[in-house]
Formats: structure tokens, sequence, C-alpha cells
């Protein structure tokens, strides 16, 4: 049974890590090629969570729901870049940090504003809803396998796009040296453009996924943000493999922290000590994480920069 | 040029009738209600606020005689917020009574703050352990329970059909320690894991899998609100429900966790202060109305804050609306009081002594998801921690 244990907590960290993949490449790719700090990138996440939400209760069709949030939130993510970020660019980052700061203001109260301060309610798939015999004697739910399968699809669509298309190739030429693509003729704004709406269309699709099983909520965005910014320090910024591999990481320490370190300490120390000492060790486990690959590779798992 | 005279002494006129008019009305009771009503607790927070007013309707919007103003505040669960509007409602409102705190870890960052300024706080919810024992507190009266009890409940339940072991959890903060402390201290079977979240977390697979590896006879679970709705339903799609029996606390397993699981929630046990087909005509009047105002089936918050509005009415009429006869006032509603639950009374640290039910959750014949009412697990039940308070 350990050894199921350990299967089972490992799809757990690599579905989490997936999902995490998802809103880091878009938030890495943003920064590393635009040079633009997004805040609202957590934003984008909520909108896709709460278009997806609206549709598949209007509906009764989960995808429908998650088609519709992708959509909704790339077509939002044009206008956004089009009206706001276009003007920061040439400016420095603490202007871009008040801006897009702004812009979490913006959709945290418009959202209030629509949809109310209450959790909005989306729900698994009825079809997924019950769980399935992976091995003999470990079942695990089909939505989560659903999540993770849609997770690593996207992955290689992505690794597809960025190393075999000519997209790709402009977006690696803008985040190895963007003056030199621009001298080089690659159509800055229209790149600018279109990866900004792929990096909120990618994380809409995580906040349509993990909707049913984290909750629809105003405020939502801002939490996992500062895990996607975890992940782009440690994989080093304007990496998608960095962010790939940064993003698994987190997830499996992250779950195996919150599994295992509070019955290790409770072996090693006084039951009282450990239910204190495990959970909040489990917490910050992944900030530890970030500062050991910061002291040994400060640039990141993966720099782009040379 | 005459214009403008003619409108100043218009103004004038008008300036001069304003105070007049107010210094004619009788005196305007204000209560600051500080709950969370954004985010993962809202439907907490929301529910006890409906409740409040509900009473409030009833008793012709008056409060032991007096008319009164209520004055929200979101804390949005957060203890800073908390404090800044509880600040705000004191100096500057200069509220009379507070209440509607939902969370544990808030009422214990505002509570010096409250009891400093003297105004008397009626807890429609949270009721820490600290307020019951040494810190027990002359202006702190708690209408619903101290936050062992239904977990003290839910524990001899388990320990009466002879579970041999349990998986036990709750949130890191004050309550779900005295959650588990409380079941602890009536189940005495053997705990497999005593394991505590992060306050708010909502994904519970890494639990869940060690849940799964434990194979303990019983499960009990200690998640209000959001929390509790993703730890259900994550517990149902990994297919455990069939599997190990979950245990719950009324706070996981009324009207709101109910609306969002749905059937995947039937025949779960949970226990109770409070349950909707309690006989008295208070709790019937409440639970129509309430079920004709929101158009939903309240859920036991809602009951408390109801309840709460109940009490402060029975205390300020004892006192002729004059809080500062604390004493009075105080010892009016410890002595008990008619509510939802039939008449409650108090220990001398403001706690109730009360019975606790068994609940289940059932589908009814016209296919709603509801709380049944299936026994009694204590009788006038107090909390642990009233003998060290020194109060009276």
């Amino acid at each position: 049974m350990a050894g199921g244990l350990l299967l089972e907590q490992l799809l757990n960290g690599l579905q989490f890590g997936l999902m995490l993949f998802l809103l880091s490449a878009g938030l890495t790719l943003v920064l590393g090629v635009m040079d633009v700090v997004n805040l609202a990138h957590g934003s984008l996440y909520m909108l896709g969570a709460y278009v997806a939400a609206t549709v598949a209760g209007a509906t009764g069709s989960f995808w429908a729901g998650v088609a519709a949030g992708v959509v909704a939130t790339a077509a939002v993510g044009l206008g956004v870049e089009a009206t706001v970020l276009r003007r920061v660019y040439a400016r420095d980052h603490l202007t871009q940090v008040l801006a897009t700061f702004a812009l979490i203001l913006v959709f945290n109260e418009g959202a209030r504003m629509v949809w109310g301060p209450q959790a909005l309610l989306l729900s698994v798939p009825p079809e997924l809803s019950r769980p399935v015999a992976i091995l003999p004697n470990l079942t695990y739910s089909a939505y989560r396998l659903v999540v993770l399968g849609v997770g690593v699809g996207l992955a290689a669509l992505l690794f597809l796009v960025i190393h075999r298309t000519r997209l790709g190739m402009w977006v690696r030429a803008g985040a190895s040296n963007r003056a030199m693509a621009r001298a080089l003729g690659v159509p800055i704004r229209r790149v600018f453009a279109l990866v900004f709406a792929l990096s909120a269309a990618l994380s809409a699709v995580a906040g349509a996924l993990l909707g049913p099983i984290l909750a629809v909520q105003v405020g939502m965005g801002e939490e996992i943000l500062i895990l996607a910014f975890v992940v782009i320090v440690i994989g080093g910024i304007g990496s998608v493999k960095g962010s790939l591999v940064g993003a698994l990481l987190v997830g499996v320490v992250d779950t195996a922290g919150r599994a295992f370190l509070p019955s290790l300490f409770a072996q090693l120390m006084s039951p009282e000590a450990a239910s204190n000492l495990g959970p909040a060790l489990a917490s910050v486990l992944i900030y530890l994480l970030m500062a050991v690959v910061l002291f040994v590779r400060p640039q990141g798992l993966f720099p782009v920069r040379a | 040029m005459k214009r403008t005279a003619l409108c100043a002494l218009l103004l004038g006129v008008v300036l001069s009738l304003v105070p007049w008019q107010a210094r004619s009305q009788a005196r305007t009771l204000r209560i600051g209600f500080v709950s969370t009503l954004s985010g993962g607790g809202a439907a907490l927070g929301v529910d006890v606020l409906d409740g409040f007013n509900l009473a409030l309707r009833h008793l012709g919007n008056r409060l032991g005689g007096l008319p009164v103003e209520v004055l929200t505040a979101d804390d949005q669960q957060n203890p800073e917020v908390a404090r800044s509007a509880v600040e705000r409602l004191i100096r500057r409102d200069r509220a009379d009574l507070l209440t509607g705190i939902i969370f544990s870890n808030v009422l214990l960052a505002v509570g010096d703050l409250v009891f400093g300024s003297g105004i008397f706080y009626i807890s429609p919810n949270a009721g820490p352990s600290e307020y019951a024992g040494e810190q027990c507190n002359l202006h702190f009266i708690n209408v619903a329970w101290q936050n062992d009890n239904l977990h003290e409940a839910m524990g001899h339940y388990a320990q009466l059909k002879r579970y041999e072991t349990a998986f036990i959890l709750a949130p890191n903060y004050p309550a779900g320690r005295d959650a588990l402390t409380g079941f602890k201290r009536f189940y005495k079977g053997q705990v497999v894991s005593e394991v505590y979240t992060r306050l708010g977390q909502l994904d519970y697979s890494a639990e869940i899998a060690q849940i799964r590896a434990a194979r303990p006879r019983a499960v009990y679970a200690f998640y209000p609100g959001a929390m509790g709705v993703n730890f259900i339903k994550q517990y149902a799609e990994a297919g455990l429900m069939q599997q190990v029996p979950l245990l719950l606390p009324g706070f996981s397993a009324d009207a709101d966790v109910i609306r969002a699981v749905g059937k995947a929630m039937v025949g779960v046990y949970n226990s109770s202060h409070w349950a909707l087909e309690l006989f008295n005509p208070i709790n019937r009047r409440f639970v129509e109305d309430f079920r004709r105002t929101y158009n939903r089936i309240p859920a036991l918050y809602a009951s408390q804050g109801y309840d709460a509005a109940l009490a402060m009415d029975h205390g300020l009429r004892a006192v002729g609306g004059d809080l500062s006869r604390k004493a009075e006032f105080r010892n009016a509603i410890l002595s008990g009081f008619d509510s939802t639950r039939g008449r409650v009374r108090f220990n001398r640290n403001g706690y109730p002594i009360q019975n606790y039910y068994l609940r289940q959750v059932v589908e009814s014949a016209n296919g709603e998801v509801v709380n049944r009412l299936v026994g009694t697990i204590f009788r006038n039940h107090g909390d642990a921690y009233v003998s060290r308070c020194r109060l009276r």
C-alpha cells in the first residue's frame, strides 16, 4: 500500500504542477519576451474560471464552459494589451506593477459587481465525478486524471509551437535578445499581442479546470499568482522549459510536504510539537525550495539570457 | 443678488430644522455587525446576517423597544481588516453593541479592542476556548456554543458506535484546534492521524490519499464553508464515501454545504445544537419565514444570527434600553431567553448549557436534500473550560 500512496501523491503533485505550468508559462513569456511584469495575470485566470462557471451553469455543459472561458479571456487579454499594456512597455517595472496592480483591483471589483461576493459553483462533469481504478487496489478521481491529461497535452502543444513554428522562433528570439530581434525584422507588436492573448488563454484553461477542484471566487487569482511567480523564478525568467520543470517541482514538493512532513515529524518529536511544526513547515517548503535554487543558480534552473 | 439672499435664508431655515427633528426622535440603537461576507466563508456570514435581519423584522425593527440601525462591515476573513472595521465602528460610529464575527482567529484579534472599550460583544458564532476559560470576559456572551461542543458530541457518537480507529482533520487555526480537542475529549478509540491543514486550503487530494492509505474505521473532518464543500466533494469523488464513514460537525454538513455538494452527502451523520424540525413556535416561525424571505433553507448559522438578536432584545428589555447597567444586562441573558432551540441558559463564562442533537442528511420525498433530526447526543451540556473562568 505504501507504493500506492506514493503513486497517488505523485499524481496529485503532477496534476497541481501542470496547472501551475499553464499559469506560469504565460507569465514567464510575458515577462521574458515583452519585459512586462503582469500582476494581473491572476485576474485573467479568475476571469477564465468565472466565465467557465457561468456558461457551464447556463448550458449544462462543462466543456462548453471551458471553451467559452478560454475564448472570452483571450479576447479580454487582447483588449487589455491594446489599451493598457501597450502604454507601459517602454516604462520601468515599477510603472508596470502599478498599472497591472490597478487592473487586479478593477477585475476584482468588477467580478464582485457582476457575480456577487459569494463563490460560484462549478461542478465536475457528471461522467467524470466517479473514481476509476488505475491499479488493482488503487482508485483515483477520473476528473483529476483528465486534468492531468489536458495539462500534458497542452504542454506538448506549447513546446511544438515554441520550437517548431515561426511564431515560436520569434518568441524565442524576443526572449533572448529583444533589440536584435526587432532589428532583424520580427513584427514585435503583433508578437506581443499574440503572446499576451496566448498567456491569457492558458491561464483561463488553468482557471476553468481548477474551478471544480478549488473554488471560483474573487481573489482566487492572487493566491495562485504568488506560486506562479515562485515557479518562474525557479525555472528562469523567459524559459518555458524552466517553468515546466519549476511547476512540476513546486507541485510535487508542495504535495509531498503536506503529505509526509507531519507524519515524519510525528516520529521524531512529541505529537504536540509535531502538530505545530509540521503544517507550518509544509506551507513554507516551496519558498525554501526557491531560496535554495536561487542560492545555487541565481538565474534560475534554465536561464534564457546568456 | 436677491435670489442669493433668498437661497441663504431658505438654507438657514432648513439647517435649523434638521437638528430639531433629530432631537425629537427616540434614541437609535447602533449595532456594529462585523462578519465574513466575501470569499470562502461568505455563506456563513450571509446566513448569520440574514437570520439577524429576519429577527429584527419579527421584532418590528426594535430591540428592547429602541429603534435599531445595523452597520455592517465585511472582515474578508482577515483579522487585520476586522480590527480596522471594529475600530471604526467603536470610535467613529459609536456602536452600542457588536456582533457578527464568524471565525475565531478574527474574533481573538479584535477581542481586546472590544472589551477595552466596554462594549458588549454578543457572539453568533465564534466561541474560542480562550474566552471560555482564563480570558472569559464580562462583555462577551456567545449565544450559540463553545467551539468544542459540536465536536464533543460527534466524538461521543463515534465512541458509541465503537469505531476502533479514526482519522481526524481540521484547519490550522484556533477553532480547528478546539474542534479536534473536543472530539478527542469524548472519543476513546485510537486516533491514527491528526491532520491540520492551512486555513482556506481547497485541494485535499494529499490528505485524502493519506486517509486511503491509513484505512481508518471512521473519518472526522471539521471544515466550515468552502473548505467543507471541497473536502466532501473530493472525498466522494475519490470513492471513499462508501468505504469509510465520514462523520461531520453540523458546520460541515448544513444547508450551505449541502446546496453545493448535493446528493453525494446523503446518509452522512452530523451533530448540531439546532435542527430545522425542533418543535417550538419561535423555530417554526423562523424556519418558515426564512425560507419564504430568502428562498433557501436556513443553516445553523442563520438560527444563530436570529438568536443573537433575540438575546439582545431580551437583555435590553431587562435594563430598559440602558446598556450602562452592564451586570443586569448580562445576567438577564445568562439566566435564559427563548430562542430557536427553546429556552437556553448559560454558564457564568457566557457560553450556553444546552442539548446537542444527531442529524442525518437525507433525501426527502420531494427530492430535497436536507438534514433530519435523528436523536439527542447530550442533554444540558456545558463546556470544559468554565471551571477556569473567574467571573462572578
